[in-house]
């Protein structure tokens, strides 16, 4: 049993100061992302949110460049982001599948062009890889209260605004009619995507946030059709992955000969990637109307 | 700016701009800019192993694409579809990063993968590049009616025998053989705002499709010829550039839309 237990978590697992701080953190992290994910998903905007990380990717490296820490770029980025793509229009379909486009092609010309002058000008050796894929290990510790500051708005950003938000998701035609202010509801959520993708820039990378916004949510709307399960269940798979990924790669220094560990992201997402797949599996079986995909908005507004 | 190192560079841009023009206008036209920015990011994944394991990058950069712009066929067939392609997404680069962790490369080389190099640009490069392009452009004059047929009526397309399906899948790997041969050139993320930016440009000026296709090459080639002078001239990344005027394209293909139908409203 014991013998089970020590391959499983490789000596020094839970005694390691970087680990707790990356549980920690990794933990706050997934549970604000998955909660967001949820309406990420149900409003179809995975593009936007996925763009936004890449705006965030300018912010970090800019902030990097005039010497801040990045997460006040990831956030600033992000902010500035969802802004220019809520003004450009994303309301239509159609046009905000352009809109998100081209502010994500802007925003990724600006980060190589930061990231750039970042590493020929500054003494920031590694700041594409740093920027870019993140690492949950090497957190700076007087990040953390930020990192609890931001998720917790976000957290009550999403609790303020719920039922609306939860309404103007499903059916923006009848959340207007009822009185809701769709436009307000629609930019505090954008606020709230922001502050997630911000977090998750951080501990797992910019461009690789978006696995811990979208998997975990889409997997558990496959799942439920209720809002408040998806919620909950979104966030256990997301802390649940981050787990399994830290874990891993903690293990992974002791996996090869030259004591060179494997990325943390890497095992996040694959965990992440894996669950959505295996989710699909019963669905498959099970499904009796062949063809046409569901999306979850219909599947829990629906006939 | 024209010296003998930076020929193979300008002849590699014309072919780029040639073929992120017409195959970006589809990808405007169908609205899936999002599969567009994916697939680059898978073969930024197939450069990183090809690297590894000491295969030409070329290759890895094809089969990756291929098998990003296949799997996101598959997979959206059953998930919805935004939600696939931002998986399949982040899990190509999960797989990018796990290769360049595992390989020995130094950073410049990711970030060039990522952001572009036109010096690194080979005259070996050019023939299978030059092929690429050839097939890509071959695939779209192909299936130039169906595809067009589907993008803008689906119903009626399907109607005559078109799987709009199928048509998704083998539109993807057009964009996956685009990408393959571009990625050395203007990097995996931005041959994204070389597809997006022309090309809409060239739609809100026009909406003829041949008329649309031609200017959104035009401005393609304006873009990257643009970008690899000031790139030579600044040292700044090519990327850059490359978004920058992408961006800008579109702003002036908006605004001048805007114009014309405010004249239009007056007269």
């Amino acid at each position: 049993m014991s013998a089970i237990y020590r391959a499983v978590f490789e000596p020094g697992f839970f005694s390691s100061g970087p680990v707790r701080v990356a549980i920690g953190l990794g933990t706050l992290t997934a549970v604000v992302s998955a909660l967001v994910g949820v309406f990420t998903v149900i409003r179809g905007q995975s593009f936007g949110g996925h763009a936004l990380t890449d705006v965030s990717t300018a912010g970090g490296s800019g902030a990097l460049l005039i010497g801040m820490t990045p997460l006040a770029g990831f956030v600033a980025g992000g902010l500035i982001g969802a802004g220019a793509m809520e003004m450009i229009g994303v309301q239509r379909r159609r046009g905000r599948d352009l809109a998100t486009g081209i502010v994500l092609g802007a925003a990724t010309g600006a980060a190589a062009l930061f990231l750039y002058l970042d590493t020929t000008q500054g003494a920031t050796t590694g700041a594409t890889q740093q920027i870019l894929f993140g690492s949950i290990f090497v957190v700076d510790s007087s990040t953390v209260p930020y990192v609890v500051g931001f998720g917790a708005l976000a957290l009550v950003l999403l609790a303020v605004t719920y039922r609306p938000l939860v309404l103007s998701s499903f059916n923006p035609d009848m959340a207007s009619a009822r009185g809701i202010p769709v436009r307000l509801v629609g930019a505090l959520y954008m606020v709230a995507l922001a502050l997630a993708v911000g977090l998750s820039s951080l501990a797992i990378g910019t461009i690789l946030s978006t696995a811990l916004l979208v998997g975990p949510a889409a997997t558990a709307l496959r799942i439920t059709r209720r809002v408040g399960s998806a919620l909950l269940l979104s966030a256990i798979i997301g802390v649940g992955a981050t787990w399994a990924g830290v874990l891993l790669a903690y293990d992974s220094y002791y996996w090869g000969a030259g004591g060179n560990g494997w990325p943390v992201s890497f095992f996040i997402v694959a965990a992440v990637f894996v669950t959505y797949l295996v989710s699909g599996l019963p669905a498959r079986r099970a499904t009796t109307r062949p063809g046409r995909p569901t999306s979850p908005a219909t599947e829990v507004w629906g006939p | 700016m024209f010296a003998a190192f930076m020929i193979n560079a300008w002849v590699i841009a014309t072919i780029v701009g040639v073929v992120a023009g017409v195959v970006g206008f589809f990808v405007v036209l169908r609205g899936s800019a999002f599969a567009a920015h994916a697939i680059p990011n898978g073969a930024f994944a197939g450069a990183a192993g090809a690297n590894l394991v000491g295969l030409s990058s070329l290759l890895g950069l094809a089969v990756f694409s291929l098998l990003a712009a296949l799997g996101i066929g598959a997979l959206g067939r059953r998930g919805r579809h935004d939600v696939v392609t931002a998986l399949a997404l982040v899990l190509m680069l999960a797989l990018g990063a796990l290769f360049l962790s595992r390989s020995t490369e130094y950073e410049p080389e990711i970030y060039s993968l990522l952001f572009g190099e036109i010096l690194g640009v080979s005259s070996a490069q050019i023939l299978p590049v030059a092929l690429l392009g050839l097939g890509c452009i071959g695939a779209i004059v192909v299936l130039y009616r169906p595809l067009m047929l589907s993008s803008v009526v689906p119903e009626v397309a399907e109607a005559k025998g078109v799987r709009s399906h199928r048509m998704q899948s083998s539109f993807l790997v057009v964009i996956a053989l685009a990408t393959a041969m571009t990625v050395p050139v203007v990097g995996a993320l931005l041959i994204f705002s070389l597809m997006i930016g022309p090309p809409a440009a060239a739609r809100s000026l026009t909406a003829r499709p041949l008329l649309a296709i031609v200017l959104s090459v035009v401005l393609a080639l304006l873009t990257v010829w643009t970008a690899i002078a000031s790139s030579y001239l600044t040292n700044w990344p090519v990327g850059f550039f490359v978004g920058a005027l992408g961006a800008g394209c579109y702003a002036l293909g908006r605004g001048g839309a805007t114009w014309r139908r405010r004249r239009s409203l007056e007269m």
